[in-house]
């Protein structure tokens, strides 16, 4: 077998998403922190990583168009390319939501709880779990584990209309908690639109480890059936 | 209270149902008619074994690239589809080739004939030392053709398909040896044009060419698939990734994977093929 300067390259693109990663699931950890323990400072701290977060995805998008322009690949390194080229906004959306429930945060942190934490702290840890194991299934090229994320996604959307409902009936009870309940509900899709770029993530891992797209499945149906 | 919203019901839109197959998928594929069929070639030089039970089947008005390392059998596999292995001594075929139902092996063929029908294009560009006009016309020439009025409308027709004529038509009497390389080839195509082949062969027809000849070569085998059926060999994986509809990959005088180009070089069935394309090995 030669060994390839190209494998090299395609190391460095992969341990560069793996940074990105973990600056990424680093970020959910705060926002998780932000909301169930109203804490400032890791408000503040998730907002700035954010930018971090920007820069890397800027050098990653030049990094990948850099070597599909000069190696022009063929079959799994076109397939792994074309998959970092669309994995890195996810993970960068991630970031996003991330920075958005942290400036939500310094606004609800002035202002009594509405929601016992445990929700946010259950919904935070099932969507971290999906990130993570995302990020896993795409180092390990985990075809198993892709799967069963992308299965867990229903766990997170149940949970987000379990707090959402809650959150309503928090402000039927109580019109005071309304403005507050309403950034809830904001940081709640937040979560929920995190767990769906997990899932994301796992169909380019799919399509870079077998070259079959998975995406939106109803596509793939009869509809007569 | 309901509040009711303003805004008129949108129609239901009607999507198109989906495309998730490629263009030609395989049941489109296996309807296509064929202008050549390999079945069960092996080949021998002397007792070496070159080739190893070839199956291949090229569709009318497709281009089908071959690819593979050096000495993997692909040039051989050309030659041997218009029978030029039969100047080499000591080569041994088994297995039949066939040009719509006729099998080139027969031994009542007529191999000038043949040739007629299937063109060729080589890696060097050969230009006969006479003008280019002549050697447009050489084919129609040995093949009887005396009536001028015949020769100036192939030749002039065979140039404008090789995508030559507008570089060419006021110097028709000129030396060929006095075009450029990719020129020459372009040349040497028209003159595998001018006596109307159902198939054009191509041994690495770029190799020898700067970028932008290589370009207007890949733009003519565009064109010309509409009436001609080609296949074409070549080292240049993104050559036959641009040009080709189908590709086949040799290796060790065994074809071990054929199929539509976009699928071969996005997710081929094959390990080896992986290597290869990969550049894993090679």
């Amino acid at each position: 077998m030669t060994e390839r300067h190209f494998d090299t390259e395609l190391k460095c693109m992969k341990d560069g998403l793996m940074a990105m990663a973990i600056q990424v699931e680093e970020m959910i950890d705060l926002a998780i922190v932000v909301i169930t323990k109203q804490s400032d400072a890791q408000a503040e701290q998730v907002v700035e990583l954010d930018r971090i977060v920007d820069a890397q995805e800027v050098r990653l998008d030049c990094a990948c168009i850099d070597l599909l322009g000069l190696r022009a690949p063929f079959a799994t390194d076109l397939r792994f390319l074309a998959g970092c080229l669309k994995i890195i906004p996810q993970l960068e959306r991630i970031g996003d939501h991330c920075k958005n429930i942290g400036r939500r945060g310094l606004i609800l942190n002035r202002q009594a709880q509405v929601l016992n934490p445990d929700y946010f702290e259950k919904m935070g840890q099932a969507v971290c779990g999906m990130v993570c194991d995302s990020v896993e299934a795409f180092l390990k090229g985990d075809v198993d584990l892709a799967n069963r994320v992308i299965k867990a996604d229903d766990l997170v959307d149940e949970l987000h209309h379990q707090i959402f409902g809650e959150l309503l009936r928090q402000m039927i009870k109580d019109p005071l908690c309304i403005e507050r309940a309403s950034h809830l509900i904001i940081v709640n899709k937040d979560f929920e639109r995190i767990a769906d770029h997990a899932t994301n993530i796992c169909e380019e891992v799919l399509y870079i480890l077998e070259g079959v797209n998975v995406k939106h499945p109803y596509l793939h149906q009869d509809p007569h059936d | 209270m309901e509040i009711e919203d303003p805004r008129p019901i949108p129609e239901p839109v009607v999507l198109p149902p989906p495309k998730t197959e490629p263009a030609w998928d395989r049941a489109a594929v296996a309807e296509m008619e064929l202008a050549l069929r390999v079945r069960k070639l092996d080949l021998w030089y002397g007792a070496k074994q070159a080739l190893f039970g070839i199956d291949l089947d090229v569709p009318k008005n497709t281009v089908m690239s071959l690819i593979g390392p050096s000495g993997c059998g692909k040039s051989t596999l050309l030659r041997s589809l218009n029978r030029m292995n039969d100047l080499i001594d000591g080569v041994r075929i088994q297995g039949q080739v066939l040009l719509g139902d006729q099998d080139l092996y027969d031994p009542k063929v007529d191999v000038i004939e043949l040739r007629k029908r299937m063109g060729m294009v080589f890696q060097k560009s050969n230009p006969f030392p006479k003008s280019i006009y002549e050697n447009v016309a050489y084919g129609l020439r040995i093949h009887g053709v005396k009536d001028t009025r015949v020769l100036d409308e192939t030749v002039e027709r065979s140039l404008v398909g090789a995508g030559l004529w507008d570089e060419v038509k006021d110097r028709l009497k000129d030396s060929a040896l006095g075009l450029s390389g990719g020129q020459q080839q372009r040349l040497c195509i028209a003159r595998a044009l001018a006596v109307k082949p159902e198939v054009i062969l191509m041994d690495e027809p770029c190799s020898a060419l700067d970028p932008i000849a290589t370009g207007r070569v890949e733009e003519l085998i565009f064109e010309l698939k509409k009436d001609f059926t080609i296949v074409i060999v070549t080292h240049n994986m993104q050559q036959a990734a641009r040009v080709s509809d189908f590709t086949g990959f040799f290796w060790l005088g065994k074809l071990i994977e054929v199929g539509l180009t976009k699928q071969l070089f996005t997710n081929p069935t094959q390990r080896t093929t992986e290597d290869y394309i990969t550049g894993r090995f090679g």
